[in-house]
Order: C-alpha cells, then sequence, then structure tokens
C-alpha cells in the first residue's frame, strides 16, 4: 500500500532549504533525527507529553513526534541546533548554563525551544505564566525551579538588548 | 495524501472506509496509529482544505470554525476569547503548549472521549457540527455528536467539516472548569460547562449547563439548566442546579477517582462555571 511508498518532502531547517524522502508514517523526530542528523532534538516518549523533541513549527511549538514529516513541506522548522547565532549562545541557553539548569539533559533541547519561543513572545513573562507553558515539557531531574530561574534570567537579557 | 477538497475526501472515505483515518493536529491519531489502538492503510491530512482550517466569527450567525483549526486560535484570540469563554478556558489547558499548536477542537469532538475538555464547553455553548458525507451534509447537535467512548455519529464516508456556535450578545457568558490532582497537563476528572445569558434586569434569560467525565459522553444536563431560567444568578439557585446535574451523572471508579468524589465534583465545578459565567456576562 501507499504507507511504503517514499514522499519527496522540501522545507526549511534552520533557515536553510531541505530536501528528504520519507515513509508517510516517519514522524518529523524521526528525520530530523535518522535522515538529517539532526540529533539536538530529543525522543522522551514518543506520544506528546514529555516536549523533549519540541521543534518550531511554522512560528508554533510543537511535539516533532507528532508531527508526520510528510506534512512539513514548505513549512519553516526552527530546531534547538538553530537557536545559537553562530558561536553567541542564545540567552536561554546562557542562562540554563550558569544557572545549572539541567542535570541529565535530555530535557534541555525541549526546554530551550519551548523557552525561547516563550521570551520571544513574551520576555516579562511571570513565574506562572512560565511554568504554565512550559508544562508541556518534563524534567525528571532538576525539580523545574532552576529552570524556571534560569527562563526568568534569560527573559531579563532579552528586554535589556 | 492531503487533498484540497472535502469531496475528495468524502470520496476517499467512501472507498477505504475504516482504513482511512483523517489527520488534523495529529496529537490523538498519530499516538494511536502508533500504538495500535487503531490501524489504516491511509492518513489522510485534511489540513490543505480551506472550510477545515478556517473560522470567522460574524454578530449574526455566530462562529463557524473549521474542524482542524488549533486551539491556540481560539484563546489567543482578543474577541473570540471573550465571546466564548468557555472554549477559551478549554482550549488553553488541552495538553501543554506544543500540543495546543496542533490539537483541533474538532478533532478533540471526534475523539470523543467522554473526558475531553473542549465538548462540555461545546454543549454548553449550543454547538452544531457540520458534518460532509456522501449523501451530502447533515448536521448534529453538540450533545448528540459522541456515541460512547471513541464513538461518534460519523458514518462511512463522513467527515466533520465544521462546528457552528451561536452568536453571543454583550449579557451572555460561559466558563468550562475541570478537576485534576496536578495543575496542567492531566485529564478531567470531572469537567464542566456553563453558559448563562441574562435579562435586562439581571435575572437569568436562559443556561446550559454540561458534564464531562462523568458519564460514556460530555452530557447535557437540561433539567439543571432549565431551573435557572428567570432567577435570580444566586449560591442557592447554582448550588440547586449543582444537584441536579448531579442526580445524571453516572461516572465510574478509577484511579482518578471515586464515583462518589466525581458526583460531589459536579456539584462544586457547576456551581464555580456558572459564577464565573454570570460574571463574564455582567462585564
Ligand atoms: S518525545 Fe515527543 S513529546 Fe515526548
Ligand atoms: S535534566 Fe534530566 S530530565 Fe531534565
Amino acid at each position: 500500500m501507499s504507507a511504503y511508498k517514499k514522499v519527496h518532502v522540501t522545507t526549511t531547517i534552520n533557515g536553510e532549504q531541505v530536501d528528504f524522502l520519507c515513509e508517510p508514517r516517519h514522524s518529523l523526530l524521526e528525520v530530523l533525527r535518522d535522515s538529517l542528523g539532526l540529533t539536538g532534538s530529543k525522543e522522551g516518549c514518543n506520544n506528546g507529553n514529555c516536549g523533549a523533541c519540541t521543534v518550531i513549527l511554522n512560528g508554533r511549538p510543537v511535539d516533532s513526534c507528532l508531527v508526520l514529516s510528510a506534512e512539513v513541506e514548505g513549512a519553516e522548522i526552527e530546531t534547538v541546533e538553530g537557536i545559537a547565532c553562530n558561536s553567541n549562545l542564545h540567552p536561554v541557553q546562557q542562562c540554563f548554563l550558569e544557572g545549572a539548569a539541567l542535570q541529565c539533559g535530555i530535557c534541555t533541547p525541549g526546554f530551550l525551544v519551548a523557552s525561547k519561543a516563550l521570551l520571544e513572545k513574551d520576555p516579562d513573562a511571570s513565574e506562572e505564566t512560565i511554568r504554565f507553558d512550559l508544562s508541556g515539557n518534563l524534567c525528571r531531574c532538576t525539580g523545574y525551579d532552576k529552570i524556571v530561574r534560569a527562563v526568568q534570567a534569560a527573559g531579563q537579557q532579552m528586554r535589556e538588548i | 495524501m492531503a487533498p484540497k477538497s472535502v469531496s475528495e475526501v468524502v470520496a476517499v472515505l467512501s472507498e477505504q472506509g475504516d482504513r482511512a483515518k483523517l489527520l488534523a493536529g495529529g496529537t490523538d491519531i498519530i499516538v494511536q496509529l502508533r500504538e495500535g489502538l487503531r490501524e489504516a492503510d491511509v492518513v489522510v491530512d485534511i489540513k490543505k482544505i480551506e472550510e477545515v482550517t478556517s473560522f470567522n466569527y460574524c454578530p449574526e450567525n455566530g462562529l463557524s470554525l473549521g474542524s482542524a483549526v488549533a486551539c491556540y486560535n481560539l484563546y489567543e484570540h482578543p474577541e473570540l476569547s471573550k465571546l466564548y469563554g468557555a472554549l477559551a478556558d478549554s482550549t488553553h489547558i488541552i495538553g501543554g503548549w506544543q500540543i495546543q499548536s496542533r490539537a483541533s477542537v474538532g478533532g478533540n469532538l471526534c475523539n470523543a472521549s467522554p473526558a475531553a475538555d473542549s465538548i462540555p464547553s461545546l454543549i454548553a455553548l449550543n454547538a452544531i457540527a457540520v458534518i460532509a458525507g456522501p449523501k451530502g451534509e447533515r448536521t448534529v447537535a453538540a450533545e448528540d455528536f459522541c456515541t460512547g467512548p471513541g464513538r461518534n455519529v460519523l458514518e462511512n464516508g463522513e467527515l466533520l467539516v465544521s462546528i457552528q456556535i451561536p452568536a453571543q450578545c454583550s449579557n451572555s457568558g460561559s466558563a468550562y472548569e475541570r478537576f485534576i490532582p496536578r495543575n496542567e497537563m492531566d485529564i478531567a476528572v470531572v469537567g464542566v460547562g456553563s453558559w448563562v445569558k441574562l435579562a435586562a434586569d439581571g435575572t437569568i434569560a436562559d443556561a446550559r449547563i454540561s458534564l464531562g467525565a462523568v458519564a460514556a459522553t460530555p452530557l447535557f444536563a437540561e433539567q439543571a439548566s432549565a431551573i435557572l431560567i428567570g432567577k435570580e444568578p444566586n449560591e442557592e439557585v447554582f448550588s440547586a442546579a449543582g444537584e441536579l446535574a448531579r442526580q445524571i451523572a453516572t461516572p465510574i471508579s478509577d484511579m482518578r477517582g471515586t464515583d462518589e468524589y466525581r458526583s460531589h465534583l459536579v456539584s462544586v465545578l457547576v456551581k464555580r462555571t456558572l459564577i464565573t459565567a454570570v460574571e463574564r456576562a455582567q462585564n
């Protein structure tokens, strides 16, 4: 059946046009990691609960494990690999590092992508908003406090720029 | 495949029957397919179809909401979020932010979970499902759409095209609240949607209450809604409605809560959502 016929997809990832072939059942996460070598996005649950696979799709944060790769034809995608500007870390990356907002690190790429999207929307976000908007990202190590502080610190830096 | 028109989808669905599954936001169907809960030979992405992905509001006809419109469009919209408070409440708590970027109200309705967060709001707001199929178009009231857990009225070849919600006036208001043990990202133990319209003298001119997670399908609490009509909006009346609503609830006991606890929650949430709905109607 058509399930085995490969689909050709053209999309933009981190500002560059990318072409790939995929099976219709492949998720965006699988294509990013296995075909394109962009292993920054992590697979935590593969069912939309943990947010480790978060990417920005056409300006909105989504779980890439819940997007079919064939759906991203013509889309704009930003992954964690595209967050830093050349060798300059993005404020969220810098603040996560400085604030030790990670332990094992598997949740971190997802948090970075979601936090950046959140702060771009509202660099002034309150602790409550940060906690609510990041509720689709799970972390089993840090207890969240350091993550929330890091996001607040990054927000402050972004306001000052 | 990603057809561009409703009629193409109807044709595929008629031909493939159960072997074709529709893809809107994908937040339920992709998981169900991956986990083997549902099977498909063809997945039909309906997001290239204008009628299904657009929404518009006009004061005469109300809101026409394409079935694949993602949740965030409702709660982020400055006017719609006020006009349809209950729906804004629901869409803001379905999953997390990432899910809300993709998941649609139409998908939530079709998925027909007894605990779905948007369905009580749709019922309270008197929404109507517009269905296209091989025999043309038909409409079904939101409270009649679900037929059991995970089951709905859609027949072979049919798809949900849009949801029509009546226009709101300045003296109507609605609210949805659910009870969950966590702060967010959880499935409702009980969910309640309420809608009220106030008369010029401040009494309740019309009301609709709907309950989620207390029966095999979300329920319209008809009697509880009816006793509010003509009354002053106050705690006593709201409690009476809560009691009546509780009587139609036939909840189960599971790890999320016992049946007794759920029944108790019904009366509490009916009261709370009515208070919010009336406040919103007054402002
Ligand atoms: S891997 Fe996608 S949400 Fe967990
Ligand atoms: S640092 Fe280990 S899960 Fe977050």
